[in-house]
């Protein structure tokens, strides 16, 4: 029996949690507990922090003196150490840290079960798997909230886990799995913006329906440390009363804050290169921490034309070493303002030349850093999907784009002021070119924590309680068929996509049985490609597209595969299966091969190991 | 015969049995909730016979002062506080000591506000006249000037004090050395 319902807020950069007493029974408004974690933040120091940054140090064994980095629960020498010390020593020591371990694991270009990281580790170092890291963070917080509440214990209470509502079903299948694997079996998952939607609610109580009206659309613009994730949630009237409805979700964006300070740093190490001074990592690292400051700095004041930034001496001799420069407020707007929230027209696309400085590794950065150019296509795509849909959730005649009519920020990018008045002026720029009102900010709170919090509520929304964002998957997904046809040297026969789950399917349902037949051998591995589309709406189970391949409407996910298993006297024969899929109550997508005429049934795996 | 119950303490005793309370009232919000009380003027004459403590076991200095010693290695972890006392400021221009006091400043500033509650003793602006009425807190408020005759006192505020009003400094392992503030620094 739960006593808590507890949102865990598993970031790219910083994890949070926050608690609900279900006891309780009523929205928490403004005070939305969290969970203080303690944590490593020095050699043999223990702080409680209501932030714990997903960072993970592995150790060399000499490195540390014994009892250095015990915890309040584990007195013995740990292999790793995870929070701040792994991010403030492991910044020193690149080799040995885990970084973005969430990037990584909705990377599908690499074996996400396999040691890959740190991914600058030299041959022979210490490795984790981008899996395993995940697990670590949830075991940290597992261990964490156990010593805390030991009657309540974490894998007892209602554990709502938040994945970007870009995340794939094969990146929310390996969430699932971290989870399991650091003790947590029964865990539901929530999209991000949703959860910062949910905080707002919260927050706002009863009040929430004097700031929307039924028609609204909202837009929840969430920059966090390391992604970009949009979202559009409509206000729907229903039975007299309110409803709300995610519509739609956007591409996964790898850019955020951690790419603002970094852009900001590489500029003023550039001028320092050019008057001759060269930094060294630790000093480019003080060089990023000064620029934060800066950042944060002339962004509060804008009377403040430029700002002070002091690389201090390595040594004891901080006068003798230390490097000054400074950070100019044209700088600051030039390549933050005006670099990642340009004034786009809506007909930008993301540009798709790579920029320097944003490849820090090998991860798919995004391309364009322009989150404003994102959004623009964000919203054209969108519109363009509703358009062609029958009863689509928002009106788009005569649209070219989306009309938000409100925004919701989200995301620690966002403390600063004027990054949010550039992006309202972007959109309403867009609006006043078609005719229509601005939009008006939603006033959320907490921008680090809101997620948590949100998740939190969600567990207590689950058991009835208040209202509850409706909307359903977020994509329509694919099983790929090759089309029978000669062969050809160099050239790969093309590839049909099989619709088997319809965009909106809700949680606890099932999708129809496409007619199509396949035939599996018993005993043998059968594996099927794997497609998602986040725009075509109006696709039901059993619709066949031609040539994926030259559709930029399908996005590949992870294959799908399976063994049938069965008696000995059947190996080796061909079983004829249809293919359904359903959404688990927790928000998994799952498929199985059903056995025609029979009562076989057997689970597909998305195989998360490699996709070729 | 009388035996005196307990031996006055020598100044030295008292002053390093103070600084072991500082240090561990800022180590412990339970340590200084107890000293707060004991700071309350007492009500009555306490009648009952003090229990005979036990003989508390004498640490050497830095044990007993580990918690001090780890608020000034988290000023120089964060503010490099003891790098900037130690340097020999004469050879420095003040724009070169400016700048290296803003990395101190910066520092040190995160600890007081991220580990401590500084709140001023007196809320009144500095400069305007207040009343110090009698049986006053004699810690929190000192006297200067002219100080004649018997409280209610009439003065001008030169200072609001500082006090700390809640703590959440860090536990520090005990298997390690508090006297070690910063560790060498070795790249490899």
């Amino acid at each position: 029996m739960s006593t808590y319902a507890i949102g865990i807020d598993l970031g790219t950069t910083n994890s949070a949690v926050s608690y609900f007493k279900l006891a309780d029974a009523t929205a928490r408004g403004n005070a939305q507990t969290m969970l203080a974690i303690p944590q490593v933040t020095a050699v043999g120091t223990v702080s409680e922090k209501l932030l714990l940054p997903s960072f993970l140090y592995l150790p060399n064994a000499a490195e540390f003196p014994t009892g250095a980095l015990a915890l309040p629960w584990n007195r013995e020498q740990s292999k790793f150490v995870v929070g701040e010390f792994a991010r403030s020593h492991g910044s020193k020591v690149p080799m040995r840290l885990v970084a973005s371990a969430k990037s990584w694991l909705c990377h599908s270009g690499v074996d996400r079960q396999a040691a890959i990281l740190p991914w600058q580790a030299p041959e022979d170092g210490q490795r984790i798997s981008p899996l395993d890291a995940a697990a670590y963070y949830l075991v940290h917080l597992r261990t964490a909230w156990d010593h805390r509440f030991p009657t309540d214990l974490l894998a007892q209470q209602d554990v709502v886990l938040t994945v970007p509502a870009s995340f794939d079903a094969a990146a929310r299948d390996l969430t699932l799995r971290a989870a399991e694997q650091a003790g947590l079996p029964n865990v539901t998952l929530i999209e991000e913006p949703q959860a910062a939607f949910y905080a707002w609610l919260e927050q706002m109580g009863e009040g929430f329906r004097k700031q929307v009206k039924p028609g609204d659309v909202v837009l929840v613009v969430d920059v966090g440390g390391g992604t970009a994730d949009f979202c559009l949630i409509a206000v729907t009237a229903k039975d007299g009363d309110v409803g709300l409805t995610r519509v739609a979700v956007g591409d996964h964006i790898l850019l955020g804050g951690d790419n603002m300070d970094l852009a900001l740093a590489h500029t003023v190490n550039q001028r320092l290169a050019a008057s001759g001074k060269k930094l060294d990592a630790w000093q480019f690292n003080a060089l990023t921490h000064a620029c934060r400051q800066a950042k944060e700095a002339l962004y509060a004041d804008a009377s403040l034309a430029h700002y002070p930034l002091v690389i201090p001496g390595r040594g004891s001799s901080l006068l003798g070493g230390a490097i000054k420069a400074e950070l100019t407020r044209e700088e600051l707007t030039r390549i933050l303002t005006d670099g990642f929230f340009p004034r786009a027209s809506i007909t930008d696309l993301p540009q798709s030349s790579r920029r320097s400085g944003l490849a820090q590794m090998a991860l798919p950065y995004a391309q364009d850093a322009g989150v404003t150019r994102h959004l623009a296509a964000f919203l054209t795509r969108q519109a363009r999907a509703m358009s062609a849909a029958q009863d689509a959730p928002v009106n788009v005649t005569g649209q070219t784009f989306i009309h938000p009519t409100a925004v919701l920020f989200n995301g620690g990018a966002f403390k600063a002021t004027p990054l949010k008045e550039r992006v309202l002026e972007v959109i309403n720029s867009w609006l006043a070119a078609d005719g229509s009102q601005p939009v008006k900010e939603l006033e959320g709170a907490e921008l680090d924590l809101a997620v948590a919090r949100g998740a939190a509520y969600y567990g207590w929304v689950r058991r009835g309680h208040g209202l509850r964002i409706r909307g359903g998957t977020a994509r329509a997904y694919y099983v790929g068929i090759e089309t029978a046809m000669p062969a050809i040297p160099g050239m790969e026969p093309p590839v049909k996509a099989l619709c088997v789950a319809p965009f909106g399917m809700e949680e606890g349902t099932q999708a129809d049985v496409p007619p199509q037949e396949f035939g599996l051998v018993v005993g043998e591995p059968t594996s099927f490609r794997f497609f998602a589309s986040s725009v075509r709406r109006e696709d039901q189970v059993g619709t066949m597209l031609e040539d994926v391949a030259g559709s930029d409407e399908l996005e590949e996910v992870a294959p799908i595969e399976t063994t049938l298993t069965a008696q000995a006297v059947q190996e080796g024969k061909l079983i004829p299966v249809n293919l359904q899929a359903m959404v688990t109550e927790i928000g998994t997508l799952e498929l199985r091969c059903l056995e025609k005429g029979g009562p076989g049934q057997w689970k597909l795996e998305l195989n998360v190991r490699m996709k070729e | 015969m009388e035996q005196p119950i307990q031996s006055k303490s020598s100044f030295w005793e008292r002053l390093s049995t103070g600084l072991a309370c500082f240090s561990r009232v800022l180590g412990s919000a339970d340590f200084c909730r107890q000293v707060e009380t004991l700071l309350k003027p007492a009500p009555a004459r306490v009648t009952e016979p003090v229990p005979a403590k036990p003989k508390p076991v004498e640490l050497p200095p830095e044990r007993r002062h580990a918690s001090g010693l780890a608020l000034l290695a988290l000023l120089q972890r964060e503010g490099r506080l003891i790098d900037f006392l130690q340097e020999d400021m004469a050879a420095y221009s003040d724009a070169d000591i400016g700048g290296a006091a803003r990395v101190v400043h910066a520092g040190c500033r995160k600890i007081l506000t991220d580990q401590l509650t500084l709140e001023p003793v007196l809320k009144e602006a500095e400069g305007s006249t207040i009343k110090i009425p009698a049986g006053f807190d004699a810690q929190r408020i000192r006297l200067t000037g002219n100080i004649a005759g018997q409280p209610p006192f009439a003065g001008t505020l030169r200072h609001h004090g500082w006090q700390v009003t809640s703590v959440h400094l860090p536990a520090v392992s005990e298997t390690l050395d508090p006297g070690v503030l910063a560790p060498a620094e070795v790249e490899l």
